[in-house]
């Protein structure tokens, strides 16, 4: 069945959606300066106002160095978000069912959505790579450890896209979907070692703290970005595969179920 | 061969059942109106034929192909514009057609050749390079439309076209409509509204809570109902009861009063004379008549007459 035709149907089909998807951005520039100025925001006041009080015990010499690769793991997930929110928004206003009576392939409108978000989070996290630099962030492992850490950052946001297609896919109203993803997003960020060390949480929240995939992905992103190391980096990625496998069948399912 | 054939399908949603058994032939070439009130099932008939929802038992053939089993084939030939306008807010109206057409495969240049064509066709060249979001309702149904027919499908679906529509933009609509069918097009519409139906379809089909309860053309179809609605109000309340009953011969079905507005009505199968007659009657008992006419029957009362209660 998949000759050479149909695969280059099926990839203009992605790009398609994919720079539709994008477009909103063009044509309300101001999306992307808010989306933007909100993990700047973060990064300056988590600098500003906890690094004085949180003395990080990792051997960072700075907060700065501790805090850029957790907040870049915050702006990752916040902005998975953006997926369920983006298919609720074309399911309710009956995008979905004009999609889905044309002849193109069941995943490309999930491959389309989570495309744009990977593209508009490459977006984000590299600006928030160089403002992390003019508050003082050093890659001290070297350009190769550097790009290896980014395209960890993207490979995080791009499972988690996944978790928030299939979300999107059941809750279907925009702004319910909204709230609701908050509700699981919040713990995963915050119980973690992205702003504080895992150490020094009380040892019934260490447990699950030190092994779930933020602080796995977080370490593995300090360890590439500071020490030019690749401890963790295994474990990150068994997390995303894992992640990647069980939520693009879910998603998919979940589109396919779509009355 | 039929354009679509519907064999015996049932659907449910939980303890709703949406479709019962629906049997359904349909032409090649023309309007066909699938008429019936809110919640009777056009939807989700509708998302059956384009392949959007699976039967829970019978089947449907669309061009000759099993919806289910050849879906992807089915895709192919059909056009759909579902009951929302379904346009990208942020695309402008050009950017929304020729989107449509890629994921059609047209290829980039035939697509935005599509894309000026219909733009012209359905008046909207000059807020071609506006986005979706300065479109009003009726710019919206008509973009929407015109995504739907892009590649000029032989089978064409249209989930209540119109409703929502001030009566300027509707009457623009049928026109755009009327002219799709011209090189052979079949198309499917499905409205809340008779007069909608008379005015652009071939054969009727009426649908009511999930079942197939009346099929013909307007004409075949007002005759099962009785052509005309005769109704007219007394003057005072107590006359109600007697202008009942001198009148009660000259409907062809059931007299429906309404004691408040001291008003009875009824389908009459020949206007002129029941009229006639009527003002002979009343005349003869001493009945005062405060309003008087003759008038098309509205949804409601085909429903009466067809299934002897009231649509919701
Ligand atoms: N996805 C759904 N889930 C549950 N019930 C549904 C769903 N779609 C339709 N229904 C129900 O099925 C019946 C028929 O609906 P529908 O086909 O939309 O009617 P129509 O289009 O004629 O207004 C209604 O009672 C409606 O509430
Ligand atoms: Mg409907």
């Amino acid at each position: 069945m998949l000759d050479w035709n149909s695969l280059v149907n099926g990839i203009t089909d992605v790009l398609m959606l994919t720079s539709r998807n994008l477009k909103r951005y063009v044509r309300i520039p101001q999306l992307l300066v808010f989306s933007s100025i909100q993990p700047v925001m973060f990064l300056l006041l988590f600098n500003y106002v906890f690094g004085g009080a949180i003395r990080v015990s990792t051997g960072s010499h700075s907060y700065i160095e501790f805090l850029l690769p957790g907040i870049l793991m915050q702006v990752a997930m916040f902005g998975s978000t953006a997926t369920s929110v983006g298919l609720a928004d074309d399911l309710s206003k009956g995008m979905v069912d004009r999609f889905r009576s044309l002849p193109i392939a069941r995943s490309a409108v999930l491959a389309g959505r989570t495309t744009a978000d990977l593209l508009r989070n490459f977006f984000v996290v590299v600006l928030m790579v160089v403002v992390g630099m003019v508050l003082g962030f050093r890659f001290q492992g070297g350009f190769f450890h550097a790009l290896a850490a980014l395209a960890l950052v993207l490979l995080f946001a791009y499972s988690f896209s996944w978790i928030s297609a299939t979300i999107g896919l059941h809750v279907r109203d925009p702004e319910t979907v909204q709230i609701a993803s908050f509700i699981w997003i919040f713990p995963l960020v915050f119980a973690s070692g992205a702003f504080v060390p895992v150490a020094t949480m009380p040892s019934w929240l260490q447990d699950f703290a030190a092994n779930q995939p933020v602080t796995v992905t977080v370490d593995a992103l300090r360890s590439l970005m500071i020490s030019g190391q690749t401890y963790h980096v295994g474990r990150a990625l068994l997390w995303m595969a894992g992640i990647l496998v069980v939520f693009i069948f879910l998603a998919v399912r979940a589109y396919k179920r779509i009355s | 061969m039929d354009a679509i054939k519907v064999s015996g399908v049932s659907k449910s949603f939980g303890d709703v059942e949406a479709l019962k058994k629906v049997v359904l032939s349909i032409p090649q070439g023309g309007i066909y109106a699938l008429l019936g009130p809110n919640g009777a099932g056009k939807t989700t008939l509708i998302k059956i034929m384009t392949t959007l929802l699976k039967p829970d038992s019978g089947s449907v053939k669309v061009g000759g192909l099993d919806v289910v089993s050849q879906a992807v084939q089915v895709r192919k030939i059909i056009g759909f514009a579902g009951q929302f306008a379904a346009i990208d807010d942020h695309l402008t109206g050009r950017e929304n057609l020729e989107m449509v057409g890629r994921l059609y495969h047209l290829g980039r240049r035939k697509a935005r050749l599509r894309a000026d064509e219909i733009l012209r066709q359905l008046d909207l060249a000059g807020a071609a390079d506006r986005t979706g979001r300065t479109y009003s309702g009726g710019m919206r149904r008509r973009l929407d439309l015109g995504a739907s027919f892009i590649t000029s499908p032989s089978i064409l679906f249209l989930d209540e076209p119109t409703t929502g529509l001030d009566p300027r933009g509707r009457a623009d609509l049928w026109d755009v409509i009327r002219e799709l069918v011209v090189g052979g097009t079949t198309l499917l519409l499905t409205t809340q509204n008779l007069e909608e139906a008379e005015e652009l379809a071939k054969q009727i089909a009426i649908i009511d809570r999930g079942r197939l309860i009346a099929e013909g053309t307007a004409s075949e179809l007002k005759e099962r109902i009785g052509g005309s609605i005769l109704e007219f109000r007394v003057q005072s309340g107590e006359q109600l009861e007697r202008a009942r009953d001198a009148t009660r011969d000259l409907f062809s079905g059931n007299q429906a009063i309404d004691p408040q507005l001291g008003r009875i009505s009824g389908s009459v199968a020949s206007s002129t004379d029941a009229l006639a007659q009527l003002v002979r009657r009343l005349d003869a008992s001493g009945i005062n008549i405060a309003d008087i006419h003759l008038r098309r029957p509205t949804l409601n009362e085909v429903f009466l007459a067809l299934t002897g209660r009231e649509s919701e």
